[in-house]
């Protein structure tokens, strides 16, 4: 990884722009592809900028919770892999990789993007089960969003597989989707000094203050927030950190409604 | 029973469409990917980087480490348990084996060759394509290597001798499975795994097999690295 000083870095964003030349809160560029892997139920890869990550989709039927009895379950992991940069090392998932998955979770379970009473088969037996999974192939910046991004295009890429009872065909898929009900998506704004950003380079991301991620439904509504960073902030720049959200998650959900 | 026809129709010596790409991860210092069928692998290299912690170093010669990994969604059926697995331990060992004899670690004392393989969507010959993969990302980041190393899974399903399983060959009943690397250049064999039940004869023959396939597979390397060699040059 490259490093700058902090000097040049807020000297960048006084003058408008990224290091690469991009406006503050512009995104790089984004591709994102849907049915990447047949194995799983749904899938999507996603390029932003140079980070690359495939999320896939599993389905399978399990027993409900005790305390939702007639609701299918929900359940995001997110690996940071070795193979994705220098810093990720071998081993069970550490701070970064957990809060990854939990702020993924949290935007699609609050927003009820799925809905979780389709997927009761037999009350307190049986339900499906919703397995997301994030695997990095390289990192460098923006793994929420991206994350985030990915994960609803795979939910909206997923089929259910055969069943008789409790038992899975996975071998026969059915044209069946998954019943999605709202499209959340996250945003992450980065306050550097008096500046707030979106998608950070590397180099950037490791002078900010602190970061805030918001998912925000297609109605526009807040579903999810987590701050991060160790710098406090003040309600105006929350605020302004919530406008810059809105006006940048519509743009982000076009990449995986078409 | 006689095996008459494969189940996607192949011919018995043929391979799968394969597809090889040179420099598909930009953090690392060398990586490859390798798509045999539906099967695929992502490897990187990193390194050769200092060791830690300390103790493991050796002032003799550097050491490899493999770290194969398929991604949860990418099995056949129900969802992997992500993490390591004894399944997993022992790829991770005869990768290893397969890779070591064409490279010269002794160039770098103390230091550590990590090799990372990642297959996002698996049908049978995963250890075989992360080998493949591997051997380009080593050439690509550098690595002193004296060979190239292929590699493909042959088998036996009911009477015949067949190339490059697919899963529902490999999965078969009475069939065997027989993961074979060659280094291309001196047709030494680095990885030879079976489960089933055959004669020596079938091996010798399948032995033979694996190295015409391996050399069409060593083709498709060198012209992933020499195109990635193309590129390098341009920039």
């Amino acid at each position: 990884m490259t490093h700058t000083t902090r000097e040049n870095l807020l000297a960048s964003f006084k003058a408008g722009v990224h290091l690469d030349g991009r406006k503050l809160t512009e995104y790089r560029s984004i591709t994102v592809r849907k049915s990447v892997t047949r194995s799983a139920e749904g899938s999507a890869h996603i390029l932003l900028g140079e980070t690359e990550l495939y999320v896939g989709v599993k389905l399978g039927i399990e027993k409900p919770y005790p305390d939702t009895p007639e609701q299918g379950n929900l359940m995001v992991n997110a690996e940071l892999r070795p193979i994705s940069c220098e810093k990720f090392e071998v081993g069970p998932p550490g701070d970064e990789a957990v809060e990854l998955a939990r702020v993924v979770d949290r935007g699609i379970r609050e927003s009820h993007a799925i809905d979780t009473h389709a997927l009761c088969i037999t009350p307190r037996e049986a339900v499906w089960s919703v397995m997301i999974d994030v695997c990095t192939v390289n990192a460098t910046g923006g793994l929420i969003d991206a994350s985030g991004l990915a994960a609803l295009a795979a939910l909206l890429d997923t089929t259910f597989p055969k069943n008789t009872d409790t038992i899975v065909h996975y071998e026969e898929r059915t044209d069946k989707a998954l019943p999605i009900d709202s499209y959340p998506v996250p945003v992450t704004v980065y306050k550097f000094g008096e500046y707030l950003v979106v998608d950070p380079l590397p180099e950037e991301e490791e002078h900010a203050d602190a970061r805030l991620t918001i998912a925000m439904t297609e109605r526009n509504t807040i579903c999810a927030l987590q701050k991060g960073g160790v710098s406090p902030l003040t309600a105006d720049e929350i605020l302004a950190m919530i406008d810059i959200a809105l006006k940048r998650a519509p743009e982000l959900r076009k990449h995986v409604l078409r | 029973m006689a095996y008459e026809k494969r189940f996607d129709e192949r011919g018995f010596d043929e391979l799968r469409p394969i597809e090889a790409k040179v420099g598909v991860v930009k953090n690392a210092s060398g990586s490859a990917l390798f798509k045999i069928g539906k099967t695929v692998a992502i490897a990187a290299v990193y390194g050769p980087r200092e060791l830690h912690p300390k103790f493991l170093q050796n002032p003799q010669t550097g050491i490899l480490r493999i770290n194969y990994n398929m991604m949860p969604f990418s099995g056949h059926g129900e969802r992997v348990r992500p993490g390591g697995s004894r399944r997993s331990k022992e790829i991770n060992m005869v990768i290893q084996n397969a890779l070591l004899p064409v490279i010269n670690l002794k160039e770098y004392p103390n230091a550590v060759v990590d090799v990372y393989v990642e297959l996002p969507q698996t049908d049978a010959g995963t250890r075989c394509a992360a080998i493949v993969a591997a051997a380009m990302a080593l050439a690509d980041a550098g690595v002193m290597m004296k060979d190239l190393v292929s590699a493909v899974a042959v088998g036996k399903v009911e009477d015949k001798i067949v190339v490059d399983l697919i899963y529902e060959e490999d999965s078969y009943e009475h069939g065997s499975d027989v993961p074979i690397a060659i280094l291309p250049n001196s047709g030494k064999v680095s990885l030879l795994q079976m489960d089933g039940d055959i004669t020596p004869e079938d091996l010798q023959l399948m032995i033979a097999k694996a190295k015409i396939a391996c050399q069409k597979i060593y083709d498709v390397q060198k012209a992933a690295l020499k195109e990635r060699f193309k590129k390098t040059q341009g920039d």
